[in-house]
């Protein structure tokens, strides 16, 4: 798992498991279709993104199959950001 | 464009979809007025069966009360039946602005206005008093009308976990730099009937200088000691500053809705709230009859005090019997399933029984976290409940649950 992956997933556990939900989230866990993150909740994610890289995805780019994993999230950010990356 | 072949084949196409994930909602007919005891046609064309009703929002019992029943006739008689306007134009008379006084005063705030629903309520609110400086801080559970609401406003839109109190204090600290912050939650919250922590949420508020908003739908009438809400229950009566609730559930359960809280928020509301200022007045029947129901639960604790015993009562027995519930002291007691397909298949079998209840699932509640949703009413005997018991117990015997928890109900319907 690369960088921006393991940033991602670390904020999504964070930010969206509840406390007592021992759920795993993998690079390729459903996000938004499991009902982990939905529709409403998953601003404050594009936020974190937006912020934490200096990128912006527009709205039309960030639609609920975009960010359905931390692998496509992650591919999001590299599109955008254009961010150099190690491997996992 | 007229509606051609290919719009109606695009529709039933989804609608199809619809049916197809199992997610297709069908009415069931009630011959009845609202009770325990009802009479119901389903599916539809088939023969009326008598059924003791679990699921309503009927709390108090003051749906088909007498007393509210002859207060509403005699509105109907004293002040007509429509308003033809909306409240601004010519559809306010002295009973709205009567029940308004009436409401602030049972809620303990400084003003309210009605709305014609508690959607239209939660709709209206946050585009008419905040904007882009300002931010809303939602927990997630939140009721769908909140989530409608906030997407219509301008402000920034943010969440915390269900009831997470210091993820909600993180958000606050984060921020800091907008100039009004809201914090957003139900008091009870209606699919799992657990309440809001209003007492930390307040001081949450007070701490880090945030307004506090909060959907009293399920508590208004029963939640506290004489019944004034999640804020009387949580020792904060007197410092919300917005509460929205309804008339639609224990007030009476006709409809109607409102915001009731700082005056200047209510008064932002009568000027800007789009379904207050586009919708027609609340029809004076339901305003009388409203009137009533406060008279009745101003003088009396005795509904909630019954309503809070059935609850109990109810609740012990579901326990004994071995079903997984979701805890809570609330007249909402989710028994929990687990699996979308054995929640229907669980309805049902127990409208087969004679007992009418609706099960929830994704996307209504969590994916994985299906249930029988069960609701009390103070109209709800005894025996209504020992009755209704034995159909569960005989349904949970049929399916085989009787005594797993989550963990063994989850195996047993993963395959």
């Amino acid at each position: 798992m690369d960088e921006i992956s393991k940033a991602v997933r670390d904020y999504i556990i964070r930010e969206y498991v509840q406390e007592g939900d021992d759920r795993e989230v993998t690079e390729t866990t459903p996000l938004i279709s499991s009902g982990l993150v939905d529709s409403f909740s998953m601003v404050s994610l594009l936020r974190f993104l937006e912020k934490k890289y200096a990128i912006h995805i527009p709205d039309a780019d960030a639609t609920p199959e975009a960010f359905d994993t931390v692998e496509r999230i992650a591919a999001l950010v590299r599109r955008f950001g254009k961010v150099e990356v190690g491997s996992a | 464009m007229s509606f051609v072949d290919a719009v109606r084949h695009s529709y039933e196409a989804d609608i199809q979809g619809i049916k197809t994930t199992g997610l297709f909602k069908e009415e069931r007919y009630l011959h009845s007025p609202q009770s325990p005891d009802i009479e119901v046609e389903f599916p539809i064309g088939s023969a009326i069966r008598k059924c003791i009703n679990i699921c309503s929002n009927n709390y108090l019992g003051l749906s088909s009360h007498p007393e509210v029943i002859a207060a509403a006739h005699a509105g109907l008689d004293a002040r007509g039946y429509g308003m033809s306007s909306v409240r601004f134009i010519c559809g306010t008379q002295d009973i709205h602005r009567e029940l308004e006084k009436r409401l602030t005063e049972f809620l303990g705030t400084e003003d309210t206005l009605l709305f014609p629903s508690c959607m239209d309520a939660n709709a209206g609110f946050f585009e008419a008093c905040l904007n882009e400086q300002d931010v809303m801080i939602a927990d997630r559970l939140v009721h769908a009308s909140m989530v409608d609401g906030m997407r219509l406003s301008k402000a920034m839109q943010d969440t915390y976990k269900h009831s997470d109190m210091g993820h909600l204090e993180e958000k606050l600290q984060e921020h800091q730099d907008k100039r009004f912050r809201m914090v957003i939650t139900d008091g009870v919250f209606s699919m799992d009937g657990d309440t809001a922590k209003l007492a930390e949420v307040v001081a949450l508020a007070e701490k880090y200088n945030a307004m506090v908003f909060v959907d009293d739908s399920h508590a208004t009438g029963f939640i506290g000691r004489t019944g004034r809400g999640t804020h009387e229950h949580c020792g904060v009566f007197g410092k919300i500053d917005v509460i929205t609730t309804t008339l639609g559930k224990a007030l009476g359960g006709a409809s109607g809705g409102c915001v009731s809280g700082r005056r200047e928020l209510v008064e932002m509301c009568r000027q800007r709230a789009r379904p207050y200022l586009f919708s027609n007045a609340v029809a004076p029947v339901i305003v009388a009859g409203a009137l009533k129901v406060l008279d009745l639960i101003s003088t009396s604790t005795e509904r909630r005090d019954k309503l809070e015993w059935n609850a109990r009562y109810w609740r012990g027995l579901l326990k004994e019997a071995g079903f997984d519930l979701r805890e809570g002291d609330s007249p909402i007691v989710p028994v929990m399933l687990y699996d979308a397909r054995l929640a229907q298949d669980f309805a049902r079998d127990l409208f087969n029984e004679g007992v009418y209840a609706v099960g929830f699932f994704f996307p209504v509640v969590p994916k994985g976290q299906a249930r029988i949703r069960t609701q009390l009413s103070a109209a709800h005997e005894k025996h209504h409940l020992d009755t209704a018991i034995e159909a569960f117990k005989k349904v949970g015997k049929k399916h085989e649950i009787l005594g797993l928890g989550k963990k063994e109900l989850v195996a047993k319907f993963a395959a």
